[in-house]
């Protein structure tokens, strides 16, 4: 029925097995007796640990197994025949389990016939149930788990002494020793019926062969010598390791044989064991690494595959390339949105292939012949050549010396790897890639300096910003990825997210606080200053003045914005200022906080985030919408000029003493906070009388604590508007919390009124001291101060009580977000994996790389996010007013808008990391491979 | 089946299952799969009669965001 048309083969099941010592021989091909490896020739000895059956590293040499040279030998393995046995560390658990579980005479399990039937039942029940290999191991566990209690053979009636391990390899008996030989023989004994019991194949897995009798000697392909400057050759740890087992094994095998003293046969045999212990694993707990000559622990087996640096993580699961750059990144408001400034230096190492025709022929050759640095007459960058390929693949160094000789030789077919150039497409990337839009393409532009640089709208898809945030950047090599590049990933493709069909790249701080002080109400700028700030875009002639006061003309701040805005642009919403609530439209209009554009004028409102910022920018999203990408671009890069010229212009700047109100706001938001603290007070009294009237459904402290919070909630909250009132929209704080720029009215009403009251799991603070906090307060003080409630503000400072309250609040949301965000990397981590090889095909399904299908439509509607209207796959009301030019009332389109936006803030629609969190994100959680 | 997490499920006649294939342009293999345990299936069994493997089962689904969306499931052993 799973018949797949064009498959051949396919993988049906994999099979992890145990090596016997017979199949070790059999696929070994040589024997290797002698820790010598090459004589004084240099050519490798035979039976040596680089005996050329083993494989070639040499070029030009032959592998005397398969005949094949270097790149067609796969290399092949030899073995050592052991003197005496040995522990496998790898197996030490498995060895130990079945040793514990099985008879110290006869071998059988420690188990009834009965008892045996019943596991070997419920182990055939999980299988039949579904159950994976971890399901069914859970039972073979807790069968020899019970086999391990008994202490009378039930076969036998041999009473069984109790079976310790040494660690790393010394199994104990009661105390005695146990040597791997008896170790083996034990193992033997055990029949292959009782095996099954334990979950054990016995055709493919003996337990004996978990004892070394052999060891497999890898090929040399995989631990190849190499040849120092000097001449002579350094070995690979592998091979160190596998000469000191040899020279140990000869030992043990001459003095077992002289018939040495038990003794000195004993250490040899214990030596070996460390040797072939620490050839599988040299970080085995308890016994000492070995070390290399120069002290350096030895790599070995295991080491090879651990870990960030192990064969998986960085071989298999992530490669290294070339072509790419890091380095700091800083920002440059005079690039494009799609482009990205490359230092000089790197500039010069970045090449891309270009394929000589007879079209670039003559211009191929005059880059070659510039050299591999060339400047302008005016001192100006111009790409070079790094390498000239030939058609036969031979890659030629270009230098100054030998430019001209190279550059002559350069014919049709010939590749040249030519150095940037301001245009070329790139990739940038900043890590953790956790979205499509960490990784963009970028257009090159070279610069003096050594920092990658970009636009500021461009911030916030790769959340970077310029406290030492490094990025990489990868040069396309073929036309194919370039074209793709430039079509699928260019950063304007990229404006709207896939994640919430609104604008990701967008204003950010100052462009809005710019915006905002462009077109607050009645804005107005001389012929001088709008001369200034229509320099930053491309203008030619100034527009008609607005207004002319006494001979001088002036310029509005909305009319110049207007410029920027497509001419048939019409659309109506609520500024990011505008006052929370239900509110009627005169206010709106008073505040400015209405924006009404009618055929690309702003007729009325402040342009604030909202508008052009970045997750919110209403005018960004329907530009980007409906006038496509292109003019996407440019609007932002206008935009954001535009309002880097107003903020210029008219100056900004902040400071604490933003936040300073009257004495008498201050004396106000003391009262208030003073009879909160009261009525906390009276509600302690009330509920210790028994008086409290208790709420449905809660405890009687409970009740306390929830009217405790909501006083002294409400305390903050008046406290704050306080404060407020005489922060008037004049001041610059007021300004960037309000324009949606940065900061939160929050945060300046915990600056200038009250920090509030500090909570842990969302309750007051009640831990530290018995019945207390802190030793500050009575036990069982239930008021307002000592359980939390902070009355100062970050202006006025903390008292110590409060300063260590406010510390465990913050605390907690440290610990928060930390596990918060390396949990769900690691859960988006898997999500990926599950998901990466999924695909919308032509039809609109989404299937596998089976052909089968996932979905019937993508996303059961076949709506592509990034395409849609806040997730709706069109805005009716948003056509019928194009179509029909008719507007539906102002109040119902707002609570309309209210509701498409229902709960979306942008910390929902971000997550942001701090630079550490970020680290704890690329940290991987425990055992992956 | 009356229960708000478990969406529609019916099952389709030999017909139209035919025209489902060939509109999709898919072999039945290429669907995803349901078992006959499903505790689905067995209730379908009740007013159906026995389901073999290999008939199909369509599946509507009600979502606030997608609209109503149809999907076909294989009935497979076990
Ligand atoms: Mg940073
Ligand atoms: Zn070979
Ligand atoms: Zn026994």
């Amino acid at each position: 029925m799973m018949s797949m048309r064009g498959v051949t083969k396919r993988i049906h099941a994999i099979k992890f097995a145990l090596l016997s010592p017979d199949e070790m021989r059999r696929m070994s091909a040589t024997k290797i007796i002698t820790a010598d490896t090459y004589d004084d020739d240099g050519f490798p000895i035979d039976m040596g640990l680089m005996d050329s059956h083993l494989g070639v590293i040499e070029p030009g040499l032959r592998c005397k197994t398969c005949g094949g040279k270097v790149d067609d030998c796969p290399g092949h393995f030899g073995h050592i025949d052991l003197a005496m046995p040995v522990i496998h560390v790898g197996y030490v658990k498995e060895t130990k389990k079945l040793l514990q579980a099985t008879c110290r005479r006869c071998g059988r399990l420690l188990l009834t016939r009965q008892q045996a039937m019943e596991y070997m039942q419920e182990m055939e029940t999980v299988e039949e149930l579904g159950g994976d290999i971890t399901d069914v191991g859970l039972v073979t566990k807790e069968t020899a788990k019970e086999a391990t209690k008994r202490q009378r053979c039930p076969h036998c009636g041999e009473e069984q002494g109790k079976v310790t391990l040494d660690k790393p390899t010394t199994f104990r008996e009661d105390g005695h020793k146990l040597t791997p030989r008896e170790v083996r023989e034990r193992l033997e004994r055990i029949p292959n019926d009782d095996l099954k019991v334990l979950g054990i194949n016995p055709e493919v897995a003996r337990p004996e062969w978990m004892v070394l009798a052999v060891l497999l000697v890898p090929p040399v392909t995989v631990r190849p010598s190499i040849t120092l400057e000097s001449g002579d050759r350094s070995e690979d740890d592998l091979t160190h390791k596998l000469v000191d087992v040899l020279r140990i094994n000869q030992r043990l095998r001459e003095n077992r044989d002289a018939g040495a003293p038990q003794l000195i046969v004993e250490d040899l045999w214990e030596l070996l064991q460390y040797h072939i212990t620490t050839y599988f694993d040299n970080q085995t707990s308890g016994i000492p690494p070995a070390r290399h000559r120069s002290g350096r622990p030895l790599k070995t087996l295991v080491q090879r595959l651990k870990g960030k640096e192990g064969r998986f993580r960085s071989n298999l699961s992530g490669k290294r390339v070339n072509f790419s750059a890091r380095t700091v990144i800083s920002p440059d408001p005079v690039l494009s949105i799609n482009e990205v400034g490359v230092p000089v230096e790197a500039a010069r190492e970045l090449t891309v292939p270009v394929h000589v025709q007879t079209y670039n022929l003559e211009i191929v050759r005059q880059w070659v012949k510039r050299g591999p640095a060339p400047w302008g007459s005016l001192g100006e960058y111009m790409p070079g050549v790094n390498y000239v390929i030939r058609p036969d693949g031979r890659r030629i160094r270009v230098t100054d010396k030998n430019a001209e000789v190279v550059a002559e030789a350069v014919e049709l077919g010939y590749t040249v790897e030519r150095q940037l150039v301001d245009g070329d497409i790139v990739l940038f990337n900043r890590q953790p890639s956790l979205h499509r839009m960490s990784m963009m393409a970028h257009e090159v532009r070279v610069m003096p300096h050594k920092t990658f640089r970009f636009n500021l709208a461009v911030c916030p898809p790769y959340n970077a910003d310029f406290d030492g945030d490094e990025m990489n950047l990868h040069v396309l090599q073929s036309e194919e990825a370039r074209a793709e590049a430039r079509v699928l990933m260019r950063v304007q493709e990229h404006i709207l997210s896939p994640r919430f069909g609104g604008p990701v790249i967008g204003g950010i701080h100052d462009h809005i606080t710019g915006a905002f002080l462009l077109t607050h109400k009645e804005s107005r700028f001389t012929q001088e200053e709008v001369a200034y700030i229509l320099s930053k875009i491309d203008v030619k002639e100034l527009p008609p003045p607005d207004v002319k006061k006494g001979g001088e003309e002036f310029w509005s701040g909305k009319a110049l914005f207007s410029m920027i805005l497509p001419k048939d642009l019409n659309m109506t919403f609520k500024s990011s200022i505008a006052p929370k609530g239900d509110i009627g439209l005169k206010e709106l209009r008073e505040e400015d906080s209405l924006v009404v554009v009618k055929d690309g004028r702003i007729a009325a409102g402040t342009i604030d985030e909202n508008a052009v910022g970045a997750f919110k920018g209403k005018i960004l999203d329907k530009v980007a919408r409906d006038y496509g990408a292109d003019d996407a671009r440019e609007f932002i890069d206008k935009a954001t000029k535009l309002a880097i010229g107003a903020i210029m212009v008219r100056g900004f700047t902040t400071g604490i003493d933003d936040e300073d109100i009257p004495e008498e706001a201050k004396k106000q938001i003391a009262d208030v906070l003073k009879s909160a603290v009261e009525k906390v007070e009276g509600l302690v009294e009330a509920y210790k009388r028994g008086e409290l009237e208790q709420m449905p459904g809660r405890s009687l402290e409970e009740t306390l604590e929830v009217e405790a919070m909501k006083v002294l909630g409400r305390a903050r909250d008046q406290a704050g508007q306080i404060a407020g009132k005489h922060l008037g929209i004049e001041n610059s704080a007021v300004i960037m919390a309000r324009s949606g720029a940065r900061g939160s009215m929050l945060n300046l009403s915990q600056m200038a009124g009250c920090i509030g009251q500090q909570a842990v799991r969302g309750e007051r603070l009640s831990r530290g001291y018995w019945n207390r906090t802190l030793p500050h307060f009575v036990k069982g003080d239930l008021g307002a101060e000592a359980k939390g409630f902070v009355k100062s503000s970050y202006k006025s400072g903390l008292h110590p009580t409060e300063y260590f309250f406010h510390a465990m609040g913050g605390r907690e949301g440290l610990v928060d977000t930390a596990v918060r965000t390396s949990r769900s990397g690691y859960m988006q981590r898997r999500l990926i994996n599950a998901l990466e090889d999924l695909k919308v095909k032509e039809d609109g399904t989404v299937r596998n790389t089976a052909n089968t299908i996932i979905q019937f439509r993508f996303g059961e509607d076949g709506i592509d996010p990034s395409r849609s209207v806040q997730g709706h796959a069109v805005d009716i009301d948003d056509i019928l007013q194009e179509v029909l030019g008719e507007e539906p009332s102002w109040k119902e389109r707002l609570r309309e808008q209210e509701v498409a936006s229902y709960g979306l803030t942008e910390k929902d629609m971000y997550v942001e990391l701090t630079e550490e969190e970020a680290e704890v994100e690329e940290e991987e959680p425990p055992s992956e491979e | 089946m009356e229960h708000q997490l478990v969406p529609e499920h019916r099952l389709v006649s030999e017909e139209e299952a035919e025209r489902i294939l060939k509109a999709l342009r898919i072999t039945r293999d290429q669907l995803p799969k349901i078992r006959r345990s499903d505790p689905v299936i067995q209730l379908l069994e009740r007013i159906e009669g026995p389901i073999d493997e290999g008939r199909i089962i369509r599946v509507t689904r009600v979502s606030s965001t997608a609209g109503v969306s149809e999907a076909y499931r294989l009935v497979i052993g076990r």
